[in-house]
């Protein structure tokens, strides 16, 4: 234990105990675990940034890589969005409260959220499980009066394929919040628009002066950013989270290499800058 | 950068602490050497004959080491050959370097417990660590050890299992006095003398061996056996064979800085080219000194209480290396090795400042069709300026 603990000050080469205290469905396949370590001192060291993931483990079975959904001004209450689509989250979907977990983490590089305060805020995401991005817009919602504009654009394939719906309709009703939906394929009653989540840009007010987060697909991430420069928005105004195969969660295991950026330690969320030349290179 | 250096005498060699000036070791006193090792807790490791290729075993004394031997290689080529010399150390790289006994095949990082109302339990699994000895390194794989060092072990995240076994390592290296027809270590700046990294570092000659210290714990080594200093002539004589170690290198890649050149050629025809050879077998990987990927796997033991964590070494080849929740980032073998080769010649300057080819050869000798990284990168720089 001694030399672990030596080397391991933060939780990242041995996984803390966890247990299940909260389990949601929010669609079919789709589900948000809250966790909480099982020991006292590990739980009040434990911080994390919105935007950082954790490896979350199940016995027996191995571990994934989630990103953390929940406010950072509580982190002992640590929330994770899962999609069941794996091994291992097809394991934790069959978690009740009272089950245990192991968690290593926090990894990674969050959303700069010092870059963004004060700032007129757009949040891109496209296709199912960016929620990466739904930390950070519940984290600028909690805390209102220090954003500008949020302006929230959310693609999916299927318009079933949408979640939190009704949140969706809530943080429409907030002061200075905009929410827009696009499906490439719609449905009867589909409130948003029919088509790519980039052809809402014509209709919304980007100014160049808003910090831009995004998360989804490579190639809506390039299109949007195309489309943002073309409006006047700053390369380094644009950030955005990326996603590859991570297994050790520190720049150990050579997996998440996207040139030479290992994704779990340099991103998830990269300055756009910072990831440009690697951006939309297949095979990388 | 430091292709171009002059040959100078180990004395002058920079960064290395010669006081009191090379020593010379006789051939029969290698085995007063191994014993010495031995005698500081050490298990020494050492090349011998095994399989019909050079591997760094445990070694009891002088007599396990390859006297006579000779390896010729060419791509995808390795054979040995005994000969009449009495030298032990006259031949190049077999296909193990240093890594192993340093980053494990597979080794166990924790374990975890289940109790009986389901809570869990973890425990991490630091290797047995006992100190080791290695006689016989040389210079391209102490070049590598640096780079392991320093994925392994930046100071905000030491990897406990690799660092423990570092720690315990005493290194004997020597000088490289017969590269193989794969080598190329003297254009990449990283040998075929040993430079920096050893404690010891030997220059065999005929009837023995010019040492030198490199450390503290080396130079003690020598007071306590006591040796003499070597003759000018002797010292003469193994530049001189370094010398010509570098000169009979016929493979070389350019010593500069590739990462522009390489990632404005993702495209090149050659990688389509070199895919319909490769065939992603991960050979090159598994005996490259400074490949570095591992995969984790959790593997559940027949009590359903416990668990165990596992590491093992990976290969950018194989599709699961690149599997990301249902897609494949690198669906094909012309993305595969373009990912290993761009890796270790291009991007790697901006993770480590350096090349992560060492030129020592083995991916070339142990790939089971030949393919010549030197000769891929020529393929693809073929239009460069």
């Amino acid at each position: 234990m001694m030399a672990t603990a030596r080397h391991d000050p933060a939780g990242r080469a041995l996984p803390m105990p966890a247990t299940v205290l909260e389990r949601v469905d929010e669609a079919p396949g789709i589900f948000t675990l809250r966790v909480q370590l099982d020991d006292s001192v590990q739980r009040r060291d434990y911080r994390f940034a919105s935007g950082q993931f954790n490896m979350l483990g199940l016995f027996g079975v191995g571990e994934v890589a989630i990103s953390i959904v929940s406010d950072p001004a509580e982190p002992e209450l640590i929330g994770h969005t899962i999609r069941a689509l794996g091994r291992v989250t097809s394991g934790l979907a069959q978690l009740q409260p009272g089950d245990a977990v192991g968690v290593r983490g926090p990894f990674g590089r969050g959303w700069p959220l010092e870059r963004i305060v004060g700032r007129n805020v757009l949040v891109v995401t496209g296709g199912l499980g960016c929620t990466p991005v739904v930390g950070v817009i519940n984290y600028i919602l909690m805390r209102r009066s220090q954003f500008g504009r949020l302006v929230v654009v959310q693609g999916v394939k299927h318009a079933q394929d949408l979640i939190w719906r009704e949140r969706y309709a809530y943080w429409r009703t907030l002061p200075r919040t905009e929410v827009w939906l696009a499906a490439d394929v719609g449905a009867p009653l589909w409130p948003g628009h029919v088509g790519r989540v980039t052809e809402l840009f014509d209709r919304i007010d980007i100014t160049p002066d808003m910090a831009v987060l995004l998360c989804g697909p490579e190639i809506m991430m390039i299109t949007a950013i195309r489309q943002l420069l073309a409006r006047g928005v700053a390369p380094e105004s644009i950030e955005l989270s990326m996603e590859r195969n991570m297994q050790c969660g520190h720049g150990v295991c050579g997996h998440c290499q996207i040139g030479p950026h290992f994704v779990c330690r340099d991103g998830p969320v990269f300055a756009y800058p910072a990831i440009a030349d690697w951006l939309g290179r297949k095979g990388f | 950068m430091k292709k171009g250096r002059t040959v100078s005498t180990p004395a002058m060699r920079p960064g290395i602490d010669v006081s009191p000036g090379p020593r010379f070791l006789a051939r029969e006193a290698l085995g007063a050497l191994i014993d010495a090792l031995r005698g500081q807790g050490s298990s020494v490791i050492g090349p011998t004959v095994r399989d019909g290729a050079i591997a760094y075993e445990p070694i009891d004394g002088p007599d396990a080491l390859p006297a006579g031997w000779h390896a010729e290689q060419a791509p995808g080529r390795y054979s040995m050959q005994h000969g009449g010399s009495p030298r032990q150390f006259a031949w190049a790289n077999g296909p193990q370097a240093l890594k192993p006994l340093l980053f494990a095949p597979r080794e166990s990082l924790w374990r975890s417990a289940r109790d009986a109302t389901g809570r869990l339990a973890f425990e991490p699994v630091l290797p047995a660590v006992r100190p080791l000895a290695v006689l016989g390194a040389r210079a391209c794989d102490l070049a590598a050890l640096a780079l392991h060092d320093a994925h392994f072990m930046p100071a905000q995240a030491v990897d406990p299992h690799y660092a423990a076994r570092r720690a315990a390592m005493f290194i004997v290296a020597i000088d490289c006095s017969h590269p193989a027809d794969t080598c190329f270590c003297a254009s990449t700046g990283d040998g075929p003398d040993a430079r920096a990294g050893f404690d010891v570092a030997l220059a065999e000659l005929d009837e023995g061996f010019v040492a030198r210290s490199g450390s503290e714990r080396g130079a003690a080594l020598f007071d306590g056996l006591h040796l003499p200093p070597a003759s000018a002539d002797q010292i003469q004589a193994a530049a001189a064979e370094v010398q010509a170690a570098r000169l009979s290198q016929r493979r070389h890649l350019p010593s500069r800085d590739l990462q522009a050149a390489l990632t404005a050629r993702l495209d090149h025809p050659r990688w389509n080219e070199v895919a319909t050879r490769c065939l992603a077998c991960g050979n090159c990987v598994a005996v490259c000194p400074t490949c570095f990927c591992s995969r984790e796997a959790e593997h559940a033991t027949l009590e359903a209480d416990r668990a165990e964590h596992l590491r093992e070494w990976d290969s950018c080849f194989t599709a699961a290396h690149g599997f990301m929740h249902g897609t494949q980032v690198r669906p094909d073998v012309r993305t595969r090795y373009r990912q290993w080769l761009t890796h270790k010649l291009a991007t790697w300057h901006a993770q480590y400042g350096r090349s992560g080819c060492v030129g020592c050869g083995r991916c070339i000798s142990w790939c089971p069709v030949g393919i010549d990284l030197t000769a891929e990168v020529a393929a693809l720089l073929e239009d460069a300026p």
